[in-house]
């Protein structure tokens, strides 16, 4: 029984389901409709330095690719690759180390000198110092990708009940998951598996255990229509120090990508708001200005569109992944915060290992959901 | 005219969004209430979609005859020019705002072109939204076809262009605009072999005494009615053109018979020969700017989503009013009230009696024709799997209701990210009440459009220079 049916909760069902589980996905939104829906779609192991979250991106790119292919091209998903530029030299030093230090994890990189950037993309700013390339960070259309995995868990047999709200986690006398009660039913069930993303804190509540999700806004802005002018996923090196930062304060770095259809999607703000929808003129001018910097081509265009979301942010960046110790039958497979397309796949093989008593891929130890200390 | 972002550095006491009947009337009274006011338009000429009227190039010599009560706007126009000449109030004309930002001193972001000085920054301490309303469309097969035009849309090419789009013009929908659109295409020498009317105006017996308490809008309606009679346009009620045929252009239509549900009931096909369509379908309030700041709302009896107001036309948000169609498409007559009295209330000033009771049954009699032609939910029935709901990015009705039954989506916000529905120039404006048709989507809610126009990046780059 998954909680959710943004991008992580249709892996897992989906994953489940193949595994012979018998499935149901409950949503009280429609499918996407929280911060799936809101990503960008980025699939990326370039902005992550070696560690947990590393090799969990690591199997998911791989399990994109296979996914690709069963899915059909209707996920959008595109292994553009990334591009990481540093203005200065300062800059490409401290990439050129953070580069070899991932390539000792697996992670693919290949230096572009200054010289030869508009190789790889024509219209970026003359005068930067050189970058990195990342043949392996790729791109898909999260919602997309999220109601293909759904329609395949279904396929398989799952059920699903979207715009109905969980109102209740039933646990018995031990404290074992019985099932869960929506506003319209009730499901007894032996796992649930809170795939709620942002909302993950409040799912954990129901079953009485503590999880400390909190927002983690963002803005994209999206233009017209354009040619292909933009080919990789292109960002500046401060990304990387603004993915990893604990800040509440606003941070912009833009992440500018062209999409199949043609509009040119600039993110990536973060910021510790809570629920605030309230469009920020000053993200919008950040990101603006940063994305004409690396792109002034891009200063002619016209913006025809911006949207929001919410990313679920734990303390430590890492997701909770996994059975909680606190609460047999409880899984927990949320807190990705803006890394949740990219890692959905791995997320849910590996919990629906875990549901099948199987050995996961992966050490589930640092994504446990009870490292937080009692707060 | 002014064009760069240089602005007074003191707020204004008021700013008025939109220079139809709404926002002018509100910013003659405002300034003749002694405040100092801005009124920023997108448009070049004040007057809105209402009292849209031919550039002073073309010469037109009578546009009065093509509008009803062009003396109250001629009035109007009296007014905002000695204000403006007298400094009271600032006319900003081409001036799209794209974002509001809330505070004790509201700030407003306008877009007036594409170049990266095309901007200009506005803060007032109060707000009004008067940014009227756009048209809602029900697609159908053949919809797209040059020839199909919008009720208003044919309006506004006589007001502004004093062009016909045809000879022969089917007039199609729901509406009190659709024996308005009628009137004028005859008046300018069009033949309009029909009006189909959705509804059967059963409607209005419901509100007899509304009717009774507003006869000037009797007369209008009577007028039209006279009108059409004289040039022998028959009115078909219960029916609508369920489709558009033609190749390169629209050479009839086919005009079904309505169930009270507004499914098309078979066998009752008729082909009518025409080589224009004027399709309206009743107007949407644009409310963007204030929705996205959370601004309340509520349903209209017509299905739409206007601003939730109290009797001072105070929106839930400090500092922020609205009036006319914002508040639930009315009219001009009754955009006019409520600028007046939304002034007054800005003002700190008493609203005479004769004004609030003015607004009042006016604002019944809008409620009233609301409930009246609300569209019923069996037009989708019309909708063939290849006919393009949304036009900008050529999303046909299957492909919808594949993302709705196949995918799981429940809303037109996931049936556009699954579909592109809603993601093209429009924005969703043409086709977002019949994508949330198609989505089942219970509840009308606001469109969420963070930004309330395209704007050039470049100027978003700059979005924080007043100066």
């Amino acid at each position: 029984m998954v909680i959710g049916a943004g991008v992580v909760g249709a892996a897992c069902a989906y994953y489940a389901s193949l595994a012979g589980l018998s499935v149901a996905v409950v949503d009280r939104g429609p499918v996407a409709g929280g911060t799936t829906g809101a990503g960008e779609g980025n699939l990326l192991v370039s902005d992550k330095e070696p560690g947990p979250e590393l090799d969990l991106a690591l199997l998911s790119a791989g399990l994109w690719r296979e996914l690709a292919g069963e899915l059909g091209e209707q996920t959008e998903y595109e292994p553009k690759g990334g591009l990481v530029v540093a203005s200065d030299e300062a800059g490409l030093d401290a990439l050129r180390a953070f580069a070899a230090h991932q390539g000792t994890a697996g992670v693919e990189s290949v230096e572009i000198p200054g010289a030869r950037l508009h190789e790889l993309e024509p219209h970026l700013a003359p005068g930067l110092a050189g970058g990195f390339h990342y043949p392996q960070d790729a791109q898909v259309q999260p919602a997309l990708a999220a109601a293909h995995l759904l329609r395949a868990a279904r396929v398989a047999g799952a059920e699903v009940y979207l715009g109905e709200a969980v109102t209740a986690v039933r646990t018995g006398p031990d404290g074992a998951i019985l099932g869960v009660t929506t506003d319209r039913r009730r499901i007894d069930t032996p796992a649930v598996v809170n795939a709620a993303g942002t909302w993950g804190g409040e799912v954990a509540g129901l079953a009485g255990v503590p999880l400390p999700v909190l927002p983690r806004r963002g803005f994209v802005l999206v233009t017209e229509p354009l040619p292909r002018i933009v080919r990789h996923k292109v960002y500046a090196a401060d990304y990387v120090a603004d993915v990893a930062s604990g800040s509440a304060a606003l941070q912009t770095s833009a992440v500018v990508e062209g999409t199949p259809a043609g509009p040119v999607l600039i993110g990536a703000s973060r910021e510790r708001v809570g629920f605030d929808r309230t469009l920020s003129v000053e993200v919008l001018r950040r990101l603006a200005a940063q994305a004409a910097q690396l792109f002034p081509v891009l200063a002619d265009v016209s913006v025809q569109r911006a949207y929001r979301g919410f990313r679920p942010y734990l303390p430590d960046h890492l997701p909770a992944i996994g059975a909680d110790p606190r609460v047999p039958g409880l899984y927990h497979a949320c807190g990705h915060e803006g890394a949740g397309i990219g890692l959905a796949p791995a997320t849910g093989l590996l919990i629906s290992r875990q549901l099948t008593g199987k050995q996961p891929e992966l050490d589930l130890t640092p994504f446990r959901a009870d490292r937080f200390a009692a707060s | 005219m002014p064009t760069s972002p240089s602005e007074p550095s003191d707020p204004y006491d008021l700013a008025v969004i939109g220079a139809g009947p709404a926002g002018l009337a509100a910013a003659v009274t405002a300034a003749d209430l002694g405040l100092s006011c801005a009124l920023l338009d997108a448009g070049p000429r004040p007057g809105g979609q209402y009292y849209r009227h031919p550039a002073p190039g073309l010469g037109a010599a009578h546009p009065e005859r093509l509008h009803h009560g062009w003396s109250a706007f001629a009035a109007l126009s009296r007014r905002l020019d000695a204000h403006t000449r007298a400094g009271r109030i600032r006319y900003l004309t081409d001036h799209q705002v794209w974002t509001a930002e809330r505070g004790e001193v509201w700030t407003l972001h306008a877009t007036l072109g594409p170049a990266a000085d095309d901007r200009a920054v506005v803060r007032a301490r109060a707000v009004l939204l008067a940014t009227g309303a756009y048209e809602r469309q029900l697609p159908f097969p053949g919809w797209t076809l040059p020839g199909v035009v919008t009720a208003g849309g044919a309006q506004a090419m006589l007001k502004a262009g004093l062009v016909l789009p045809g000879r022969r013009i089917v007039v199609a929908g729901s509406g009190p605009l659709l024996l308005a659109a009628a009137s004028s295409l005859v008046s300018a020498g069009a033949e309009v072999p029909v009006v189909v009317e959705a509804t059967s105006y059963l409607g209005y017996a419901k509100g007899l005494g509304t009717l009774a308490a507003n006869p000037a809008k009797l007369v209008e309606g009577a007028q039209h009615g006279a009108k059409l009679l004289r040039y022998g346009v028959r009115l078909r009620r219960g029916s609508a053109v369920v489709e558009a045929h033609g190749t390169d252009r629209v050479t009839g239509v086919t005009v079904a018979r309505l169930d009270r549900d507004w499914r098309p009931v078979p066998g009752t096909e008729r082909r009518i020969a025409c080589d224009a369509v004027a399709i309206g379908h009743g107007l949407l309030p644009q409310i963007e700017l204030a929705t996205e700041l959370g601004a309340e709302t509520r349903e209209t009896p017509d299905g739409t989503v206007a601003l939730r107001v109290d009797g001072g036309l105070r929106t839930s948000l400090p500092g922020l009013w609205a009036a006319g169609e914002t508040c639930g498409v009315g009219g001009a007559d009754l955009a006019i009230a409520e600028g007046e009295l939304a002034a007054r209330t800005i003002a700190g000033k008493p609203v005479p009696a004769a004004l609030r009771a003015r607004r009042d049954r006016r604002r019944a009699f809008a409620e009233l024709m609301a409930a009246a032609h609300r569209p019923g939910p069996g037009w989708t029935d019309w909708l063939r799997a290849d006919t393009d709901v949304c036009r900008c990015e050529e999303v046909p009705a299957g492909r919808i209701r594949e993302a709705v039954e196949v995918l799981g989506a429940g809303d037109a916000r996931t049936v556009k990210l699954l579909t592109r529905a809603g993601m093209g120039w429009c924005q969703g404006r043409m086709c977002g009440p019949a994508v949330a048709c198609l989505a089942k989507d219970a509840v009308p809610r606001a469109d969420s459009r963070p930004l309330a126009c395209p704007v050039p990046l470049s100027q978003l780059a700059r979005a924080d220079l007043t100066d």
